[in-house]
C-alpha cells in the first residue's frame, strides 16, 4: 500500500524546477533577437540558418508554444509571424556589422542609406543590402515585440485595493497621491477627478490643496507598485513566454510566433487590452518588429498600432524625438537642432550623429537609439527567470476521508525538490479537493526556511482533523508558497542540528497551533516612554528584534497593557498619594520612591498629552506598584490629573 | 541545600555588610529551578512577589543565554500584565505565547519541554481549570525531569490540588528591606516562601531575598531591618512576618 501510495505521488513541478535548478544556469532568460545565440551554447555570429534551425527545434523548445524559431526555419511558410514580402532566409544575411554588439559607435562606418532601409528590403531582394552601408537585419525585423504602457497605473492598483476592500472613493472625489520630495510631498498620481479639477502630476501638494481644498491626499507606494509591475509581468505570460518589466510603467513582450494563438496580431492586441482592463488597468499598446519602435509607437502613435518591418520607417517618423527613449538633455538639444521628429532624426547622415554622440551613453545618443528602434542595433527582450515554486500532489482512486496517512510522502517529497534546488519553505498549504467540489486549505508558516519533512508533518499535526472531509477527497496537495534559499550547514561533528533551528521548529509548532499572533518576542525600541520602549514582534517574523539593552533599572517586572485608572487620596499634590483605591480595595502608601519624571515624546505624541510622575511605592499589604500621576497640577490642562497602576515589582 | 542552615539568620541582619564580604551565597541555601515541575501559588493577582520569585530562580539560566519560553492565559495577562524585559534579570530571552484555554497552555508547556534549545519553561494559569489534573501535571513532570528542563507553573487564584509537581510553593510579598540611601523608599524586596509540599526535601517556609544567582532562604529576618519599623514617624509600623521554623 505504502508503494502504491508513493508511486501516485505526483511531483509536477519536479521536473521543471529541476530543470531550472541543474541543467540550466540561473541567467535571465534572453528572447533570441537577430544573431543571438539560441538555447544554452553559444553559437558564432556566422552560424547560417539550418543549424540555427536544428537547435531551436531541439529538446528544450519543443514544449515551448510560442517558440518563433519552428516558424522562422521553415522556408515556405507564411504565417503569421512572417509577414508577407520577406523572402527565405540566406545565409549571407548574417551581415559583418552585427558581430560587434555595439556597431553604431564605430566611428568609421560608411554613411546610412539615404532611403529608409524597410522600405528598400520590400522591394528589394535581401541580397542587396548585405553590400552595402549598416542596413537592417532582416531576421532582426521578423521578431514581434509589444510594447505595452499601463497608464495611471499607481492610481489604478491604489483603486483596485480600494475595491478589495470595500472602501473605494467615489467617483467625483478628487485623490491624489503623493510622495516626499525636496520641498514637502509631490503629487504623484492624480486619479480622473483630479484631473479634471486641474491637479496635476509633479506639482507640490500644497498647491494642489490649495486649488482644490476637498482633495483626498494619500500617500504613494512605489515599492508595491514595482512588486505588483513584477506580478503582472510574470501574469502576462500567459501570452506569450518572454515579457520583462519596462521602465516604471510598462512591460515588454517577444510575442514572436505566438499571435496566431489568439487570432492574429490586431486580435492579440485587443485581448491584451481587454484583459487588463478587466483588471483595471487602462494600458495603451502596440506592437512592432523592434523594442524601440513598439515602445515609442505605444506611447506616441496610433492606438494599437501594429508596424510591420514594410512600414516601420513609414510609421515612426512623425513621432517625437522623446519616442526615442532619450534624456530630456538630449531631446531638448535636438530641439535647439532643429531635429523635432524621428524622421527629422533618421535623415540626418550618420556620419554627422556618429561625429556629435560618439561618446554619449545610450540614453543620451540618438543614433544608437535610431538604430535600435530601426533593428540595426539588436536589443532583446530580457525576461527574468520565473521564481521557484514547489507543489506535490496525490490523486487518490477512490475518496478518502483522512489525509494523514498520506502527508509523510507528500513531505519526503516536497523536500527533496526543494533540496535539489537550495531552498526551504517559509510558509506551507495543503488542499484538499473534496468529491463535492469543496477545496479547504490549510496554512502553516515557518520562522525560518526548512526542509525537514519530519517537522513538516509536525506542523500540520492535530490541525488536519479540522478539516471537513464531507464525502470524502480524491486530490491531495502541499505546496510551498513562500521560499528561501537555504544552504546546508552542518554545525557540529555529530550533525545534529544547532539550537538555533531547535528553537525554531517550536517556534513553528506553536504558531501553527496557536496562530502567528500568539508566539512573540520583545522586540526594544528607543524611547523613554515604558510601553513605547518594548513591543512584542511575531516571533515567526525575522524583522530585527532592536539591538541594545535597557538602560533604566528601576523597572517593574510585569507591565499592564493599558494602564489602570485610581482614584487617590493626597496630603500634597505635588506628591505622592496616601492612599488611593484600586480594583475596589483601598491601599495605603507606607513607603514611595520617586517622582520619576517621564516627559512625552514631542516627536511623536498628540500635542495634548501630559508628562508622568512615576512612584515605585510599597503599600501597607507589602505590594509593591509602579503608580503614576499623568499631568501635574497647574499645567494649563482644564482637567486634574489622574492617577494610574502601571506595573507591578517583585 | 535540602537542610537549611541554622545560620541563615545571620544572612540579612546588615544588607552593607553582606555586599561588603560577598559572602551571602556562601552563608545562605540557594534555590534555584530544578528540573522538574514546581508550582507556586499565590492569592493576589496584584502581588509581583511569585514572580519575582520565579524569575529569580532563573537567573543562572538566564546568565547561560538560553530563552525562556513564557505561556500565559488571558486572564493572566489582563490581570498581572505582561513581562517587561527591562525589570527582568539581565540577560533573559523570553518567547511569550499567549493562550485562551488551559488545554493549550498546558499543550504548549509540553512542546517547550521537547526543545533542548529552551532554558526553562515557565507558564502561568489562572483558577483550577479542568485540564490541570494529576495526569497533565505528571506528563509536564516527567518531560521536564527526561529533558532536564525546568518547568515552573505560577498559578493565580487556584487550589492546590491533587499534583505531581515535585515542589509545591506558595509565595507572598515581606516588606521591603530598608533602603541604605533613603529611609522612605522600599529597598531588597523579600518574600515569604512556603514550601508546603516536597519530593526528596523537607517542606518548610523561609523569608527569601534576592541573592546574586538565585533565591537566598533564611529562617529568621532581622525584625528591625526586615519590618516598617524604619519609617521615620514610627507609626506605620508594619507587624513583622511570622516565621516559624521548619522541622
Amino acid at each position: 500500500m505504502t508503494q502504491d501510495r508513493s508511486a501516485r505521488i505526483l511531483p509536477f513541478p519536479l521536473s521543471r524546477a529541476r530543470r531550472a535548478g541543474g541543467v540550466q544556469d540561473h541567467a535571465p532568460r534572453v528572447a533570441q533577437a537577430g544573431l543571438h545565440p539560441v538555447g544554452p551554447t553559444r553559437l558564432s555570429a556566422a552560424l547560417d540558418i539550418l543549424q540555427l534551425a536544428e537547435v531551436a527545434t531541439g529538446p528544450r523548445n519543443a514544449g515551448l508554444s510560442g517558440s518563433g524559431h519552428l516558424h522562422r526555419a521553415r522556408p515556405g511558410d507564411a504565417g503569421p509571424s512572417c509577414p508577407g514580402g520577406q523572402g527565405p532566409m540566406q545565409p549571407t544575411s548574417v551581415m559583418p556589422a552585427l558581430q560587434m554588439p555595439v556597431p553604431a559607435l564605430r566611428a568609421g562606418r560608411p554613411a546610412p542609406p539615404r532611403q529608409p532601409a524597410a522600405r528598400r528590403a520590400s522591394c528589394d531582394g535581401p541580397d542587396r543590402d548585405t553590400g552595402s552601408g549598416p542596413g537592417p537585419d532582416r531576421r532582426a525585423l521578423s521578431r514581434r515585440i509589444v510594447s505595452l504602457q499601463l497608464t495611471d497605473f499607481a492610481m489604478a492598483r491604489w483603486l483596485r485595493w480600494g475595491h478589495a476592500r470595500h472602501d473605494a472613493p467615489p467617483d467625483n472625489l478628487p485623490v491624489i497621491l503623493a510622495s516626499e520630495g525636496p520641498h514637502g510631498p509631490v503629487v504623484t498620481a492624480v486619479n480622473r477627478a483630479a484631473a479634471l479639477a486641474g491637479l496635476q502630476t509633479g506639482a507640490r501638494v500644497v498647491d494642489m490643496r490649495a486649488l482644490c481644498p476637498t482633495v483626498r491626499v494619500v500617500r504613494a507606494d512605489p515599492d508595491g507598485d514595482r512588486a505588483a509591475l513584477d506580478k503582472l509581468m510574470l501574469w502576462a505570460r500567459r501570452w506569450c513566454p518572454w515579457t520583462a518589466v519596462d521602465g516604471a510603467d510598462g512591460i515588454v513582450m517577444d510575442t514572436t510566433g505566438s499571435d496566431h494563438l489568439w487570432g492574429g496580431e490586431d486580435a492579440l492586441l485587443r485581448e491584451i487590452e481587454g484583459t487588463l482592463g478587466a483588471l483595471g488597468f487602462s494600458s495603451r499598446l502596440a506592437m512592432a518588429p523592434t523594442h524601440g519602435a513598439a515602445w515609442a509607437l505605444a506611447r506616441f502613435g496610433p492606438v494599437r498600432s501594429i508596424a510591420t518591418p514594410d512600414t516601420l520607417a513609414q510609421m515612426t517618423a512623425p513621432l517625437p524625438a522623446r519616442a526615442l527613449r532619450l534624456e530630456s538633455d538630449t531631446v531638448l538639444l535636438l530641439q535647439r537642432l532643429g531635429l523635432k521628429s524621428v524622421g527629422d532624426i533618421a535623415a540626418v547622415p550618420r556620419l554627422s550623429l556618429t561625429r556629435r554622440f560618439a561618446r554619449a551613453a545610450l540614453v543620451q545618443n540618438p543614433l544608437a537609439r535610431l538604430d535600435q528602434l530601426q533593428g540595426r542595433l539588436a536589443e532583446p527582450v530580457s525576461a527574468g527567470q520565473e521564481p521557484h515554486r514547489f507543489a506535490v500532489q496525490v490523486r487518490l482512486p477512490e475518496p478518502v476521508q483522512d489525509p494523514t496517512p498520506y502527508l509523510p510522502d507528500l513531505c519526503a517529497t516536497l523536500c527533496a525538490a526543494m533540496a535539489e534546488a537550495g531552498c526551504g519553505a517559509r510558509r506551507l498549504t495543503v488542499t484538499i479537493y473534496r468529491t463535492d467540489a469543496e477545496v479547504s486549505t490549510i496554512t502553516a508558516a515557518t520562522a525560518r526556511a526548512s526542509r525537514d519533512p519530519a517537522h513538516m508533518r509536525r506542523l500540520f499535526d492535530d490541525r488536519l482533523d479540522r478539516i471537513d472531509p464531507g464525502y470524502g477527497f480524491e486530490l491531495i496537495t502541499l505546496s510551498a508558497d513562500l521560499t528561501e534559499d537555504v544552504t546546508a550547514t552542518q554545525t557540529d561533528l555529530e550533525g545534529r542540528a544547532d539550537d538555533g533551528a531547535a528553537l525554531a521548529q517550536v517556534v513553528d509548532r506553536l504558531s501553527a497551533r496557536l496562530g502567528p499572533q500568539a508566539v512573540r518576542t520583545p522586540a526594544l525600541h528607543e524611547s523613554h516612554i515604558p510601553e513605547r520602549s518594548l513591543a512584542w514582534a511575531l516571533a515567526l517574523s525575522q524583522a530585527p528584534r532592536g539591538a541594545g539593552s535597557p538602560v533604566f533599572t528601576d523597572r517593574p517586572l510585569r507591565l499592564f497593557d493599558s494602564p489602570e485608572e485610581i482614584n487617590v487620596l493626597y496630603a500634597v499634590p505635588e506628591g505622592p498619594p496616601v492612599q488611593f483605591r484600586w480594583r475596589r480595595v483601598p491601599h495605603r502608601i507606607v513607603r514611595f520612591v520617586g517622582p520619576e519624571r517621564i516627559a512625552p515624546e514631542w516627536w511623536n505624541d498628540r500635542p495634548g498629552t501630559r508628562l508622568r510622575d512615576y512612584y515605585r511605592i510599597e503599600d501597607d499589604s507589602c505590594r509593591r506598584l509602579w503608580i503614576y500621576r499623568d499631568g501635574i497640577y497647574g499645567d494649563d490642562r482644564p482637567e486634574p490629573p489622574r492617577w494610574f497602576v502601571h506595573g507591578l515589582f517583585g | 541545600m535540602n537542610t537549611p542552615l541554622s545560620t541563615a539568620g545571620t544572612l540579612f541582619y546588615d544588607h552593607a555588610a553582606s555586599r561588603r564580604t560577598g559572602r551571602d551565597a556562601d552563608l545562605a541555601p540557594l534555590c534555584v529551578a530544578e528540573p522538574t515541575l514546581s508550582e507556586y501559588f499565590t492569592d493576589n493577582a496584584a502581588d509581583g512577589a511569585v514572580t519575582a520569585f520565579a524569575c529569580t530562580q532563573l537567573k543562572q539560566i538566564a546568565a547561560s543565554g538560553k530563552p525562556i519560553l513564557w505561556v500565559q492565559d488571558r486572564v493572566t495577562q489582563r490581570e498581572s500584565g505582561k513581562p517587561f524585559p527591562a525589570g527582568l534579570p539581565a540577560g533573559l530571552r523570553l518567547i511569550l505565547v499567549t493562550v485562551n484555554r488551559a488545554v493549550d497552555l498546558l499543550w504548549s508547556m509540553e512542546e517547550g519541554l521537547h526543545c533542548d534549545a529552551l532554558g526553562a519553561v515557565l507558564g502561568e494559569l489562572w483558577g483550577d481549570p479542568p485540564a490541570l489534573d494529576f495526569t497533565a501535571t505528571k506528563r509536564l513532570a516527567l518531560r521536564a525531569e527526561a529533558r532536564a528542563i525546568p518547568a515552573l507553573l505560577i498559578r493565580r487564584g487556584g487550589h492546590p490540588n491533587l499534583s505531581a509537581a515535585r515542589q509545591r510553593w506558595r509565595i507572598t510579598s515581606l516588606p521591603a528591606r530598608l533602603d541604605p540611601d533613603d529611609n522612605r523608599a522600599p529597598g531588597t524586596p523579600l518574600w515569604q516562601a512556603d514550601l508546603f509540599r516536597a519530593r526528596g526535601r523537607p517542606p518548610g517556609q523561609w523569608v527569601a531575598g534576592p541573592g546574586k544567582t538565585g533565591v537566598l532562604l533564611s529562617h529568621a529576618v532581622h525584625m528591625n531591618d526586615a519590618g516598617g519599623g524604619g519609617l521615620s514617624d514610627g507609626t506605620r509600623h508594619t507587624p513583622g512576618p511570622t516565621i516559624r521554623a521548619a522541622g
